[in-house]
């Protein structure tokens, strides 16, 4: 592909790089794990030192290689969880927002229900019935949490179809004879990608989230590693109160960073989208070097009158 | 492609009509009203003819091409396709499509933005069954007959990087990638700059002449309808006002409409002279009753206001609908029938 190149914008950078070590730990981090994660054999509750680099549990267990080995756990099960929200989202949001009439308002009230359950009870009693061995599939839990957690995907895409709709693209796709389908998802489906990437990196996030709350509550199976169950086992065992930082902090900075990196990409999502937040074109270090002010104004395009040698790209 | 022979009615509508139902004031309890987009209309696009469909905003000029294309369905009327009556109560398929064409008049707004141009003048290519080793000598073939060379180049490239009169030619492409044997073109040129639009015009010509294309040619421009049509009809209000075979009906206007269309145009040559204005019809500038333009016509009869006017021969091939050009004969019948219905109310009163 000729057209893909590196983004100019360094939180993009920034973003792709954090995710990238994510999915890079995802795959190796079972390998490169130090010890294994369920030997109870040492030293309980050290602090970090060379040999454990997060120090130990009350148990005596390794906290690196937990959270190495959780790191598979919770991005599959996030990951997937993302991608079946976002076909449940794309093939009702699209739908409803193209066919309109009676279909429309049945799939926005189906939407509008899924809005307005709260995610975390549903998903609380779903998970309750799930049979104990499914417990540990991360197909079945992604999809459980993939459930509760199309809807707003399906919200925004319905209101971008909405929009895209009676534009003359599409009625010049009409006119020369496509089926109603491939309107759908040949001509208005590329248009959405850009809040279909963004849905998509939100709704990720928003099943990490999920799933390491339930892993916490203890409602998923605590012998599987994952970041929620890591601060499940520290919570019952007063990890907080003890001061055993390495212990709590470890997930948590986890979860925040894989959030950071896909808020990052979305922010580049967003400049992608609207290049008026690109500031016209210009990088910020041409438009300081220039005089140029620092941020431009709605509707203008920024002209800059001083050559200096970075604006000559 | 088998020729047609010049002159044949290929797309013919009778009597076409298109009502919309639109909301009164917007309230809540507001009464639906049914407004008439296109009422009447009698068209016959001919083999290696274009004909040119005059009027301002609202008449109704661009509702009669999505009917013709069958985009939009219509009320009442018919089509006549090849001398075969369309049947309109089933869904408009491939092979009505592959016939009939239609150019919107936006060329920005009609390319999709993220598809490469190639996908769009293909993908028509693909539906209506063109082998797929033949599909890419065809695209540069279409793009070459609309004078855009090399073809490669444009294949690859996206909408945004074409000027409007490019894009504009490539919508022309597209329309005829299936062959079709009618085109109709909804104000192609108005969105574009002065410069590039004889271009497209003449591009338009040469392809009724070569393939013998009957060619709907959507204007407000009566220069331009002049230009290029071989005939011309003047809508307003959704109605047919005049018609005529040839461009006469430019040269010499019947219709008080038509006469205030071509007063408006700018003449460089009497500049300082007075403006002919209409009177504005006020809230009533359509009068639904009698002849739509009887509010703002300033030689309005009586009886305007009341009886929707015949159309009338004013001139040979040149008709107006218009109770100026009317007979005496024809006025006659109307006061008749008018007297004999106040009659019958005060009998019943």
């Amino acid at each position: 592909m000729k057209h893909l190149q590196l983004p100019k914008s360094l939180k993009v950078r920034v973003g792709l790089a954090g995710l990238g070590i994510f999915i890079l730990l995802t795959i190796i981090g079972p390998w490169i794990a130090p010890y294994d994660p369920n030997y109870t054999g040492f030293a309980q509750n050290a602090s970090p030192s060379w040999n454990h680099l997060l120090g130990t549990t009350i148990q005596g267990q390794d906290v690196l290689s937990q959270l190495l080995i959780g790191c598979r756990s919770t991005m599959v099960v996030s990951f997937i969880a993302g991608f079946l929200a976002t076909i449940i989202s794309i093939v009702i949001g699209v739908a409803s927002g193209y066919v309109g009439g009676k279909a429309d308002e049945g799939l926005s009230v189906l939407s509008n229900v899924f809005l307005a359950i709260p995610g975390l009870p549903l998903l609380i009693v779903l998970n309750s019935y799930l049979p104990a061995g499914q417990q540990t599939n991360p197909l079945v839990i992604g999809s459980v949490i993939a459930l509760t957690g199309w809807a707003w995907g399906a919200r925004v895409l319905r209101a971008q179809t909405l929009s895209l709709r009676d534009r003359d693209f599409v009625e010049a796709a009409r006119i020369i004879g496509e089926k109603r389908v491939r309107i759908m998802f040949g001509e208005i489906g590329p248009n959405l990608l850009p809040i279909l990437t963004s849905s998509l990196l939100f709704t990720i996030l928003y099943a990490v989230g999920v799933y390491t709350t339930l892993a916490f509550l203890g409602l998923t199976n605590v012998s599987t590693w994952n970041w929620g169950t890591m601060l499940y086992w520290a919570q019952s065992n007063n990890a907080g109160l003890a001061g055993e930082w390495w212990w709590v902090g470890p997930p948590g900075i986890m979860i925040a960073l894989i959030g950071t990196s896909l808020a990052l990409i979305n922010f580049g999502i967003d400049e992608f989208i609207n290049p008026r937040l690109r500031a016209g074109g210009v990088s910020a270090k041409i438009r300081r070097a220039s005089g140029a002010p620092r941020r431009p104004r709605l509707g203008l395009t920024p002209v800059l009158h001083k050559s200096t040698e970075a604006g000559s790209r | 492609m088998s020729q047609v022979e010049t002159g044949k009615t290929l797309l013919e509508a009778k009597a076409l009509s298109r009502h919309f139902i639109v909301k009164g004031d917007g309230g809540f309890f507001s009464k639906r009203k049914s407004i008439a987009a296109v009422e009447g209309a009698d068209v016959a696009l001919r083999a290696g003819k274009i004909l040119a469909v005059v009027g301002e905003s609202g008449s109704g000029k661009s509702v009669l091409a999505r009917l013709l294309s069958r985009i939009v369905s219509p009320t009442s009327g018919e089509l006549v396709l090849n001398g075969e009556t369309v049947d309109l109560k089933t869904q408009r398929d491939l092979a009505y499509a592959s016939q009939v064409q239609l150019v919107l008049q936006d060329p920005f707004a009609a390319m999709n933005p993220v598809r490469r141009v190639g996908h769009s003048l293909e993908r028509p290519l693909l539906i209506h069954g063109v082998p797929e080793d033949e599909i890419s000598a065809r695209a540069h073939e279409i793009l070459e007959s609309v004078s855009l060379t090399p073809p490669q180049q444009f294949l690859d490239r996206y909408p945004h990087e074409l000027s409007g009169g490019q894009l504009q030619r490539i919508n022309i492409a597209r329309a005829l990638a299936v062959k079709p044997k009618v085109l109709l073109a909804d104000e192609p040129i108005s969105m574009l700059d002065v410069s590039v639009r004889l271009g497209i015009l003449n591009l338009l010509r040469s392809l009724c002449d070569d393939k013998n294309l009957a060619i709907m040619y959507i204007t407000h421009d009566i220069a331009s309808a002049r230009y290029i049509a071989d005939e011309v009809v003047v809508m307003y209000a959704g109605q047919m006002v005049e018609r005529s075979n040839d461009t006469s009906l430019i040269n010499s206007p019947q219709h008080p409409y038509t006469q205030l269309l071509i007063a408006s145009v700018p003449d460089p040559t009497k500049l300082g002279a007075e403006v002919v204005k209409a009177p504005s019809g006020g809230a009533a500038a359509f009068n639904l009753n009698g002849c739509r333009f009887s509010p703002r016509c300033s030689q309005a009869l009586a009886m305007c206001a009341t009886n929707e006017p015949p159309m009338v021969e004013v001139a040979p091939g040149q008709h107006a609908k218009c109770w100026l050009h009317a007979s005496d004969a024809q006025r006659a019948s109307v006061t008749i029938s008018n007297k004999s219905k106040n009659e019958m109310e005060s009998k019943n009163v």
